[in-house]
């Protein structure tokens, strides 16, 4: 008899989610509580000392999140996962087990702005230092890396100019040199590209996106590809050496492949306390279960507002890597076939004012600072989201003055291409 | 057989059959990897005897500690080895020498000797290799899945409740779809 591997719509509704021991209930109930009572000392100080497997307090395990860590997992190809409470989060908890004071990380400068920030600045009060790196030429990561590099960070699929980055081009230069490749797949989800099989280490994602998929649940998570060996170089001491704070417990040598995930839980989400409410885990774990219909339809939506932009007089530039013209139409064929996702940016003619008026006048779009939503979502952010970079930055982030973003939702495409034309129309020549 | 992969019936059938597991380097040190075996296959009602010739003659975790497997007075059946790949042949042939002979011989993560796998198997010995069964357990179990842990299996049954809600025990894989 050979073990039957599910497909990704098995793993998407069945992964990590049983049915529930105590009550049957067939849906992973929200358990919303705080704590879980211990069967005696013993019990007790066996979970406190991680030799047992099982539940104390939910800033660090809780059932209803721990079925959708499995099922994130699952769905990656990892060997463990960590939920957090958004994508930040589990950005924070992820270098925060690799880096120490004085090191630093090679990230792609197509980046989320949000994440620009963070690596920029709230990054620096910690003494870690990011350098940038031109996403689209795997040659710049390595002239950046020196022995202080702990970390290669890019985007698959990066928000919000459509850039796809060459994974393993750069997961060849991240494993020659002995650096975990950690690889941020929210734009993309598992259904479209599975990064571990191209050589990532780690995947983060914000759940709140498409994932979720519902515009109603912020979170994040952390997922283990057991790829990395964190003993090797001695520079990741959360993993390779002992702990204080567990005994002088050694994490790698204790949990193996699936070490990282636990450092980040037990000295990341323990001691931060970044945690997902039940509540979230539960509705991300709904909006999973349909991921592969939704992810689907995003695309097939995209594509034909992309092409519609395209040949749109008020439109300057539309860059989707859907389209056969696009640059990195050749990167989506290899890393994504399925799709190349749901969210891009295009050019409108006129500018800043131009982009602020489109966006003042969509009816169906919603203007607002998300992606990955049932809606079909609008944003210009160059005054918005991306409006604390310097000119500078924001060019090379994908956000100049009139560039728009969309995030094409559900609805039916026509709708959404007749609101796009109405709004294009407000525009002054 | 091939030690590259097993199916979770083998493993399964094996930690559902053996009753009495030797500890080879079991480790009286709470934050050793050895210890948390122990100390979970005794929660889930398997007989451990540690054996670690340092500390022969006293008791870890409750249990007598032995300095090697020929000492053991009664028969074991399941050696479960925490040694190099390379010490684990000398272990291997100690366990060929029991008299009941053991029914398998399980190597921990990241232990592997196929030449001694092959001499355990001639004589009919089950082998496991780079594999913990805490680990197993707890996959199998679903119980791994609270840790945010890929058990890699899924089920539409409810899962086997051992003792108390925060103790699983095996899945029947004959459900497992």
């Amino acid at each position: 008899m050979t073990d039957r591997i599910p497909g990704f719509s098995t793993l998407a509704i069945h992964a990590g989610a049983q049915p529930d021991p105590s009550t049957g209930a067939r849906v992973t109930p929200i358990y919303q509580t705080t704590a879980f009572v211990f069967d005696d000392v013993d019990h007790a100080a066996s979970l406190f000392g991680l030799q047992a497997f099982g539940n104390i307090y939910t800033r660090i395990t809780n059932p209803t999140t721990a079925a959708l860590e499995e099922r994130v997992a699952a769905l990656e190809g990892g060997t463990a996962a960590l939920a957090t409470a958004s994508g930040h989060a589990a950005q924070l908890l992820a270098f925060h087990a690799m880096m120490m004071p004085g090191d630093n990380i090679v990230a792609a400068n197509k980046l989320y702005g949000g994440s620009i920030n963070q690596l920029n600045h709230s990054f620096k009060s910690f003494g870690w230092e990011v350098r940038w790196a031109e996403a689209t030429d795997p040659d710049s990561f390595t002239a950046l890396i020196d022995d202080r590099t702990r970390a290669i960070f890019v985007e698959s699929l990066a928000n919000p100019g459509g850039v796809l980055v060459d994974l393993d081009a750069i997961a060849a230069i991240a494993r020659s040199k002995g650096i975990p490749f950690v690889v941020d797949n929210t734009l993309a989800t598992p259904y479209l590209c599975r990064p571990i099989e191209h050589g990532a280490d780690i995947v983060l994602h914000s759940l709140t996106k498409f994932m979720g998929g519902h515009g109603n649940s912020m979170g994040g998570v952390i997922v283990d590809g057991g790829t990395f060996d964190w003993s090797a170089s001695g520079n990741y001491p959360m993993l390779s050496k002992p702990r204080p704070e567990y005994n002088g417990m050694v994490l790698h040598e204790t949990f193996g492949n699936f070490a990282f995930a636990i450092a980040c839980r037990v000295l990341g989400l323990r001691d931060l306390g970044p945690a997902i409410s039940p509540m979230n885990s539960f509705l991300i774990m709904t909006g999973i279960e349909t991921l592969p219909l939704r992810m689907q339809r995003h695309c097939d939506n995209a594509l034909k507002v992309a092409e519609h932009l395209k040949s749109h007089d008020k439109v300057d530039w539309v860059s989707y890597a859907g389209l056969e013209s696009d640059p990195y139409y050749g990167l989506h064929r290899k890393y994504m076939p399925k799709g190349a996702g749901s969210v891009f940016t295009f050019g409108v003619k006129g500018g800043y004012d131009a982009g602020v008026a489109l966006v003042s006048n969509v009816q169906l779009f919603s203007h607002l600072a998300n992606i990955g939503d049932t809606r079909s979502l609008i944003i210009h952010p160059a005054s918005t989201t991306h409006r604390q970079l310097t000119d500078e930055q924001k060019t090379a982030a994908g956000a100049g003055p009139d560039v728009v973003r969309l995030s094409i939702g559900l609805e039916d495409v026509e709708d959404l291409i007749a609101d796009l034309d109405q709004a294009l129309a407000t525009i002054e020549a | 057989m091939n030690h590259d992969s097993y199916q979770d019936a083998y493993i399964r059938g094996i930690l559902d059959e053996v009753k009495t597991i030797a500890m080879i380097g079991a480790s009286a040190n709470s934050v050793r990897p050895s210890y948390f075996v122990l100390k979970y296959l005794l929660a889930k009602g398997y007989d451990v005897i540690p054996i670690n010739p340092g500390q022969a003659g006293k008791e870890i975790l409750g249990q007598p500690v032995y300095g090697k497997l020929a000492d053991v007075p009664r028969p074991i059946d399941m050696v479960d080895v925490f040694r190099n790949s390379e010490a684990a042949g000398a272990v291997v042939d100690e366990a060929l020498a029991l008299s009941p002979l053991p029914k398998v011989i399980w190597l921990q993560l990241g232990i592997r000797n196929d030449e001694a796998a092959a001499r355990a198997e001639a004589a009919g010995i089950k082998v496991v290799m780079n594999r913990c069964p805490k680990i197993e357990y707890g996959r199998l179990s679903g119980e791994i899945g609270w840790t945010g842990v890929n058990s890699r299996t899924i089920s539409s049954k409810r899962p086997v409740l051992q003792k108390g809600f925060q103790h699983r025990g095996l899945r029947d894989l004959k459900e497992k779809i």
